[in-house]
């Protein structure tokens, strides 16, 4: 998903030199103020051990690194950061979990806490604490990190995928603004691919983007995997017809579809092939990023999901939750860490450092200036307010994040979408599945 | 001898009986396990130990960071009705075979070639080794870009040169897809198959092809009967290794096509690395890795009555 070259490693380096003017004396003399005041107080000679996923974009990292060695310097705690890629994040918590040590936080993804609710801390006061000072956390963030009355993590943030189109296509095709509903989004397409600017989502193994754009579907349609008691209700008439209009909608995509991965569509779209597809910001931020391509950056522009025929928006989101582990030594510092990190003078920084990769799920952050700095960027904003959680409306955990893993929902709609089923065997292969994860 | 046999009985009492511990240090025949210690050792711990934990785990219903439960043979009851999986058995059956057979055809083939006298012939031979020697996460990454659904150097050309109008779905196309991978492996296989049979050849003696030439045998009557037949037991040995690398093949398709389109290049490690690491299901992951082993004991019979074959193929003295 993010390619080393020359160029992204400059940026690193211009981009850290940046942050270095922002963690001179004014971060450290508000880490320092802050220290004193917070409801937290780090234990004396406190060092944390934390795990994150593998950031995207170099800004995003730094603006973390500032913040780390801020907190650092103002409590004394010793921190120990260390990133994994994506499909190693959750092994590595799940591993730490049981064995009881080798970590203190883990910063991981979709709904990370509810694996093991036991081990972790309960965050009910960092939770209240922030909520009340920003103006109270999203609903899906809020599902994904909560079990019952307790906040297993803090959901940090949400990465935001999105329409990201070409307008000139998008006009060309007869449209003045990006359709909102299903049907119209059928029609867009299908003008797209007479006009041979054709759309594309990837029908592929691709964890993020194919998940993202398919669980939109699904659920725009009505139909989930398995009812909020988790018992599986993927055979439904709603589920026939989502793979309906999904097999419509896969007829006026580029050719390939069915072998993307999470990186096929950013090359296409880069490369003046693609004219509309789902992603992250990423492809804007590389288009942006390159002078040879001013023309596509200046072309490109982001739409909500259009919502389908449920009246509301639909959208899988990828949700980035912390927690920490209930046998870190050092809770206090643990906590006082989290709600560091999510303090204005912080944040904003950070979402600016992302440049609208990572979304907040605290509703003041509506008003962070990354979502105004670039007019276009702010779509993203929405990204956590629009979203439900992993499990759709089941209950939020390890069974939703397996199905997930294991492309399920994926296979169903590309197995239709291609021919290789007809409706009732594409369904009935995912339900075998599906009864077998939720037993 | 008398003496010596009395003389022993004075000295006798001086010497302690030997004890357990001293037979163990000194028999020669526990000398000879003690040396084999450290490499029974290694294979217990780095392969047997695996093998035994992979298969014990098959019958738990273990998640990644937690152990199981004992469930019998649930995993393999759930495969049986999967048709992810079975598909993934008929995708390995049919990527092993027809990749091992053209390997085979084709390294034959360029053994034979290399075998002949030629100008650079040491060269020649060193160049055939290339597609082996490169990584094969590197190689794979460069069929992935060659096999691109948009950025194919096969579909640029073929459009430039006028022959197709739209890009060749290589990658997205079930039968393409198969096709695809299997090409990429062979690619990668025939080295091996060619440079060992290469070395086969050259333990042929000429002076049976000198007398078969006096005998008037055709060039098909020599390769027939002299040359294929001494060939076998090395044959036997390297189609048995050509087999086992192609059937656990993984790299190349996870990083061509992750399995896909739909599942039709899944192998059976590749699905069981899906299921297993990437969604957690370490049991039923364990399963369809366990799943592999009774194709794999068969292709290691089918080497082992080969070598077998070698004493009544060269005469009962030939050993």
């Amino acid at each position: 998903m993010h390619d080393f070259t020359r160029r992204t490693l400059l940026q690193g380096g211009t981009a850290l030199a940046a942050t270095g003017a922002l963690t001179g004396t004014a971060l450290f003399d508000f880490a320092k103020a802050w220290a004193q005041a917070a409801p937290w107080k780090a234990e004396k000679g406190a060092k944390l051990t934390v795990m994150r996923w593998k950031r995207f974009v170099p800004a995003e990292d730094d603006a973390f690194n500032a913040m780390v060695a801020a907190f650092k310097a103002a409590t004394g705690t010793e921190m120990n950061v260390f990133s994994e890629s994506f499909e190693d994040v959750q092994p590595k918590a799940s591993v730490a979990a049981n064995t009881g040590s080798g970590l203190d936080l883990a910063w991981g993804l979709h709904t990370l806490p509810q694996l093991f609710p036991t081990k972790v801390l309960k965050m009910n006061d960092v939770a209240d604490y922030l909520g009340k000072k920003y103006g109270g956390w999203t609903q899906a963030a809020e599902k994904t990190c909560k079990l019952g009355n307790d906040w297993l993590g803090i959901p940090v943030a949400t990465i935001g995928g999105y329409m990201t189109y070409r307008k000139s296509a998008m006009e060309k095709a007869g449209f003045t603004e990006f359709p909102k509903d299903f049907p119209g989004f059928l029609e867009m397409c299908k003008a797209l691919k007479k006009n041979n600017t054709p759309a594309g989502f990837a029908l592929g193994h691709a964890t993020g983007d194919a998940n993202g754009w398919l669980h939109w579907i699904l659920w725009g349609h009505g139909a989930y995997t398995v009812d909020k008691d988790d018992k599986v209700i993927i055979n439904s008439p709603e589920t026939v017809k989502a793979l309906e209009y999904c097999k419509a909608l896969s007829d006026t995509f580029i050719p390939g579809t069915a072998s993307w991965n999470d990186a096929s569509n950013n090359k296409a779209f880069l490369a003046g092939e693609l004219y509309c597809t789902a992603n992250g910001i990423s492809i804007y931020v590389a288009a942006k990023d390159d002078p040879t391509k001013k023309e596509l950056a200046d072309d490109t522009y982001h739409a909500l999901m259009p919502v389908g025929p449920v009246g509301k928006p639909t959208e899988l989101q990828l949700a980035v939750p912390i927690l920490a582990f209930n046998f870190t030594k050092y809770p206090n510092a643990a906590k006082a860490f989290i709600a560091f990190m999510l303090e204005k003078e912080n944040f904003d920084k950070w979402l600016s450092g992302a440049r609208g990769y990572l979304t907040h799920t605290l509703n003041a952050y509506d008003a962070s200036p990354v979502w105004t700095a670039d007019p276009k960027n702010q779509v993203f904003s929405q990204a956590s307010k629009r979203a439900l959680p992993a499990s759709g409306i089941g209950t939020p955990g390890e069974k939703a994040a397996t199905a997930i893993a294991d492309f399920l929902i994926v296979d169903m709609f590309a197995n239709y979408c291609t021919g290789r089923e007809d409706a009732k065997g594409a369904i009935a292969v995912t339900e075998r599945q599906l009864k077998r994860i939720y037993r | 001898m008398a003496d010596i046999a009395l003389q022993p009985r004075s000295a006798r009492p001086q010497i302690r009986e030997a004890t357990a511990w001293d037979q163990l240090r000194a028999n020669k025949n526990w000398l000879g396990f003690w040396f084999m210690l450290p490499a029974m050792a290694f294979l217990i711990f780095f392969l047997a130990y695996p093998l035994g934990l992979g298969i014990w785990i098959s019958f738990t219903d273990a998640k990644i960071g937690r152990p199981g439960e004992f469930i019998g043979v649930e995993n393999y009851e759930w495969l049986w009705g999967d048709t992810i999986f079975w598909l993934s058995v008929f995708n390995t059956l049919l990527y092993t075979f027809v990749a091992s057979a053209i390997k085979f055809a084709v390294g034959l083939y360029l053994a034979l070639l290399l075998n002949e006298n030629m100008p650079f012939k040491a060269m020649l031979r060193a160049l055939v080794l290339i597609p082996f020697i490169v990584p094969t996460v590197l190689s794979a990454l460069a069929f992935w870009w060659i096999f691109d659904s948009q950025f194919s150097i096969i579909s640029w050309s073929l459009k430039h040169m006028g022959l197709i109008t739209e890009n060749i779905n290589f990658l997205g196309d079930v039968t393409w897809a198969r096709i695809c991978v299997i090409f990429a492996n062979i690619w990668r296989g025939v080295p091996f198959v060619a440079i060992t049979l290469l070395a086969g050849l050259q333990t042929v003696q000429p002076s049976l092809y000198e007398a078969a030439t006096l005998d008037g045998a055709s060039k098909w009557e020599m390769f027939r009967f002299i040359t294929y037949p001494l060939l076998t037991p090395i044959i036997a040995v390297v189609m048995t290794f050509s087999v086992l690398f192609t059937f656990t093949d993984f790299q190349l398709i996870w990083a061509m096509t992750r399995g896909g389109p739909v599942n039709a290049t899944h192998l059976m490690a590749t699905l069981s690395y899906q299921r297993a690491i990437i969604a957690g299901q370490l049991g039923e992951g364990a399963a369809i890795s366990s799943a592999m082993i009774p194709f794999l004991l068969a292709a290691i019979m089918v080497s082992w009555f080969g070598l077998q074959r070698r004493k009544w193929q060269q005469g009962e003295s030939n050993d």
